[in-house]
């Protein structure tokens, strides 16, 4: 990948110790030629595939989306026949959450994390590059039954029986099943790894409670990953053996429970969607510290909000279950837990407001996006909070009154701060600036092209439109709005497509950034743009909540580390005291290698249950090469 | 600009959304007014919350900024803001938890025995609805048609043969999901004499879409006069046409998956004809039933329905024509 090699050759602008930074610019230097392509072990080189990857599969799923819009355009229309309708909203659901959501947010955690705990790379940077491969070869899996018209046609969430083996014979569900686990594999590795970066890899001075927001909201999303996945990994294996092997889990007649997915899979599902949104809430505190040139009010209310939503996220997953007929004092409980995660969200908004207020707020591209954020994602709230209330969800349930709320949130709530982060890092992943010209045009239109496409789907909802019906009768009266939705739609591509041009220009010609365009506050502004490969020359010592406003002229660093092999501060977790160090490992293929052989055995075992047996030798090897002692390892 | 846009948007919607006759601001029955009761209130307490949050950020941005702004001093008096604004929150929520949590009293599960009780089984891609009764015999089966006299609860056992469905009609009641291996009872009940269209709210595969019932309801001594109608068997052919017609429905592929009572057509696969012509649609909701629907829907139910189980059968024309002479026989 270009990046890689533009990395290698950039020139510190800092640099005030010549044969240290060469020392280290070979020492931690990206592998170049085709077998280092797939060697890199760099968080940033793999955090811009992850990004760019993430991107791509937006991209599909988006068409995917623009095709559902056109056969909803008209009743009764023959666009799309219901087999194909079917793997369309199917494919679109599996990929933006499973491909584009989740994998994009871990992935501005493992570019930006390390830069901004002040720490060379990420922990664990093997499994970084084993986990983005995996990710890889599982989405092009995805893409490649779509071709071949095999696409899973069950649903994003495959409700048992109907994707059971019973229901849906064939392969479809088997893919969709395991394209969970590709995605699952790589989710919690990139979840570990934060983790341990955080918690062990902060520059000295940075204590808990120095950590900018965006650190924590990457720290809750991660042990949200770490306990909520493991639900549906063992309800997509169950899944799996229902339907390779024979096994009822879910099979009633033998004894199985339908419900049992929807428990297994709510129980991920529901965190999933704060899994997605907490990192963007991390974006929004910085993009709003930055452009008021104040830190965001009221820290402290700000890391208790986003651990409440960690916590409080996990006890909501029956509201997706309000119509299964379960106990009423069940339900009640589940109704009151949904009410109360609004809580936090609402802290975090009055926070958020009163930062705007007492700051100098400057328009600039990132901040119209957050404030497009502010004024769709409260109303994704609100419908949000309507439906915590059972009676009122039983009307609504599933249909398009949902599909607009979480557009709204999740639309609203996580990818608007994602392309206004993208606008406001971009500087510092390529050293240049994007056009804030088209940056507004690109706003206004997503914006517009946003609430047209969704709002009405509210009324439609209301209405009685049922979700995921590939056509509906002219007789409904539901034509017209969804008429609407439609053209909002070709607004949100024209969106999208002026998105993709301004990354695509300004990576060439964009106006160069400098180490700090925005004056902003956070470690990664205080290196080079693009960082150097070992991002800091001298590990910076953290001297107040403000890292690099409060950083005084003779502000102390960190002397000593080797820079003739990859050796990186461990500190501990709660003040950054420095401990030890530790020496990360060299590039090297055996990560790609791994990452093929379990791809193969992934797909290999949608087929048949001899690849267990097939594929212990050949995984064995590639972890034993991986884990071969190389020069400086202990 | 856009959020006088909103606001007028919403009160738009408010009173758009109403009308429509699948809507649930349009309750027929206690249980759906109780809810759109609350929908309103819920919808009420949204947009004025979310007006106050868009006043105070439009505030925030655009008020002039003066040199001791700068001052520490003014964050206490934001945290006391903030504060206020966060207890706001956490009553408002216990409100709307109160207010949903009596709302709901009673709605998912019936109070008594009710007035009739039929069993609800989904199919892919129809819905069964059967009448129990102490004679076998007299056990009334009414596909996509589900009749229920006026004013009294009806009890619905709700179970599926297949996969999971959702029971909607959203003028009378919220959902209530057909999961395989349970059965469970939930309620209806009209207030008038009327029909009311619902749909399967469970994506249930290919004909999810044109999965369709309406309910039928009226007085209770009309209600007791079809269902006396419905348990006679079917009646006998009145011409050579509909004799015909017998035979072509008795030797072709019809017979092994319909029930025509009083025939030796006896499967339980697909839908029971032995009244179909007393039905309003056929294919679920999916057409009106007319002789021409009723024609198109033998000979390339494919076409109309993909993917659903009904094939489109190859039938003579003479043959057809006898066909559909008998069925539409069978009032």
């Amino acid at each position: 990948m270009q990046e890689a090699a533009s990395l290698a050759g950039a020139v510190p602008a800092r640099v005030d110790d010549p044969r240290l930074a060469r020392e280290l610019e070979q020492t931690w230097r990206v592998p170049h030629g085709i077998i280092g392509w797939f060697s890199v072990v760099d968080h940033r080189t793999i955090g811009l595939r992850y990004i760019v990857t993430a991107f791509g599969f937006f991209i599909v799923a988006g068409i995917l989306a623009a095709l559902m819009r056109i056969q909803l355009a008209v009743p009764n229309n023959h666009f799309l026949g219901p087999d194909l309708y079917n793997q369309v909203f199917t494919v679109h659901g599996t990929m933006m959450m499973f491909l584009f959501a989740v994998p994009i947010m871990q992935a501005l955690g493992v570019y930006l994390v390390p830069l901004m705990v002040g720490t060379r790379n990420i922990a664990f940077p093997r499994l970084n590059t084993f986990s983005y491969f995996v990710y890889l070869f599982g989405g092009v899996m995805l893409c490649v039954t779509m071709l071949v018209n095999s696409a899973p046609d069950v649903g994003w969430f495959a409700y048992v029986p109907l994707a059971g083996p019973d229901y849906t014979p064939g392969k479809r569900a088997d893919f969709w099943a395991q394209l969970i686990t590709f995605t699952e594999v790589s989710g919690l590795a990139v979840a570990v790894e934060l983790v341990a970066t955080i918690f062990k890899t902060r520059a000295p001075g940075m204590t808990l409670n120095r950590m900018p927001l965006f650190v924590w909201a990457m720290l809750i999303m991660a042990f949200m990953v770490i306990f909520a996945m493991p639900s549906v990994v063992t309800g997509s294996t169950f899944l799996l053996l229902d339907r390779l092997v024979g096994t009822h889990f879910y099979n009633p007649a033998e004894g199985g429970d339908a419900l049992l997915w929807q428990h297994l899979f709510w129980f991920f599902g529901h965190p999933e969607v704060y899994i997605i949104f907490v990192p963007a809430l991390g974006i929004v505190s910085s993009i709003i510290a930055t452009f008021t040139r104040r830190p965001v009010f009221g820290y402290t209310a700000m890391v208790i909000a986003l651990v409440a939503t960690g916590f409080i996220g996990f006890g909501l997953w029956v509201h997706h279950m309000f119509a299964t007929g379960l106990p009423q004092l069940g339900l009640t409980y589940f109704t009151a837990a949904s009410m109360i995660i609004a809580i936090p969200s609402g802290v975090q908004i009055f926070c958020w407001i009163a930062s705007l207020w007492r700051g100098r707020p400057r328009f600039d591209t990132p901040l119209l996006f957050v404030l497009g954020f502010i004024a769709i994602f409260v109303l994704g709230g609100l419908s949000g909070v309507t439906l915590a209330s059972l009676p009122f969800d039983l009307q609504v349930h599933d249909t398009y009154y949902v599909v607009a709320h979480f557009h709204y949130v999740l639309l609203g709530g996580a990818v608007f701060p994602l392309i206004g982060g993208i606008y406001y890092w971009f500087p510092k992943m390529t050293g240049r600036m994007m056009s804030d010209r088209l940056g507004r045009w690109n706003f206004w239109v997503l914006f517009l092209g946003f609430n047209i496409t969704f709002f009405p789907m509210h009324i439609l909802g209301i209405q009685g439109m049922p979700r995921r019906v590939y056509t509906y009768p002219a007789e409904m009266g539901w034509g017209t709005l969804n008429l609407v939705a439609s053209a909002g739609a070709l607004l949100l591509v024209v969106g999208g497509a002026l998105f993709v041009y301004n990354v695509v220009r300004s990576r060439a010609a964009g106006a160069p950034a400098g180490d700090n365009p925005w004056d902003a506050d956070t470690l990664e502004w205080s290196v080079s743009s693009p960082p150097p490969v070992y991002n800091f020359l001298h590990i910076p010592v953290v001297e107040g909540r403000n890292a690099v406003w409060d950083r005084s002229a003779d502000a102390p660093i960190v002397t000593g580390l080797g820079s003739d092999r990859r050796e990186v501060l461990v500190s501990d977790v709660i003040d950054a005291e420095p401990s030890n160090t530790c020496t990360y490992p060299e590039p090297t293929i055996w990560p790609f290698l791994a990452a093929v052989v379990t791809s193969a055995f992934f797909i290999t075992s949608i087929f048949t249950a001899w690849a267990v047996p097939v594929f212990a030798l050949p995984l064995t090897v590639v972890l034993i090469g991986w884990f071969w002692p190389g020069r400086g390892e202990e | 600009m856009t959020w006088r846009a909103i606001a007028i948007t919403i009160v738009a919607v408010a009173a758009s959304a109403c009308g429509g006759n699948q809507s649930m601001f349009n309750p027929q029955g206690p249980a759906a007014r109780s809810i759109a009761g609350l929908g309103w209130l819920l919808f009420g307490v949204s947009t004025l919350v979310y007006l106050l949050v868009l006043a105070a950020s439009g505030w925030a941005l655009a008020r002039r900024r003066r040199p001791e702004d700068d001052e520490p001093d003014g964050d206490r008096a934001l945290t006391k803001w903030v504060t206020v604004a966060a207890a706001v929150t956490v009553v408002t929520l216990l409100a709307m938890t109160v207010a949903s949590v009596a709302a709901g009293r009673g709605l998912t599960s019936p109070s008594g025995p009710g007035a009739v009780t039929v069993d609800v089984i989904g199919h892919q891609w129809w819905w069964d609805f059967q009448y129990r009764d102490v004679t076998p015999s007299d056990i009334v089966a009414s596909p996509n048609e589900l009749h229920i006299p006026v004013g009294v609860p009806v009890v619905l056992n709700v179970m599926s043969r297949d996969v999971i469905h959702s029971f909607w009609v959203p003028n009378l009641h919220g959902k209530r999901d057909l999961i395989p291996g349970q059965v469970t009872r939930t309620w209806i009940q009209a207030d008038a004499p009327g029909v009311y269209r619902g749909q399967c709210a469970e994506f249930c595969g290919h004909q999810h879409a044109n999965m369709a019932l309406i309910v039928v309801a009226e007085p209770m001594a009309q209600f007791r006069e079809w269902l006396q109608q419905q348990r006679r068997p079917a009646p006998e052919p009145s011409s050579d046409l509909q004799r015909r017609g017998r035979e072509v429905f008795l030797q072709s592929p019809c017979a092994s998956c319909h029930t025509i009572r009083g025939t030796d057509a006896g499967s339980r696969f697909g839908p029971e004809l032995t009244h179909v012509a007393s039905r309003r649609t056929i294919a679920a909701g999916t057409l009106p039933n007319t002789r021409g629907h009723l024609a198109e829907w033998i000979a390339d139910a494919q076409a109309i329905k993909p993917g659903s189980r009904m094939p489109s059968n190859v039938v003579a024309a003479a043959d057809l024509q006898a066909l559909l002479s008998y069925v539409r026989s069978l009032r």
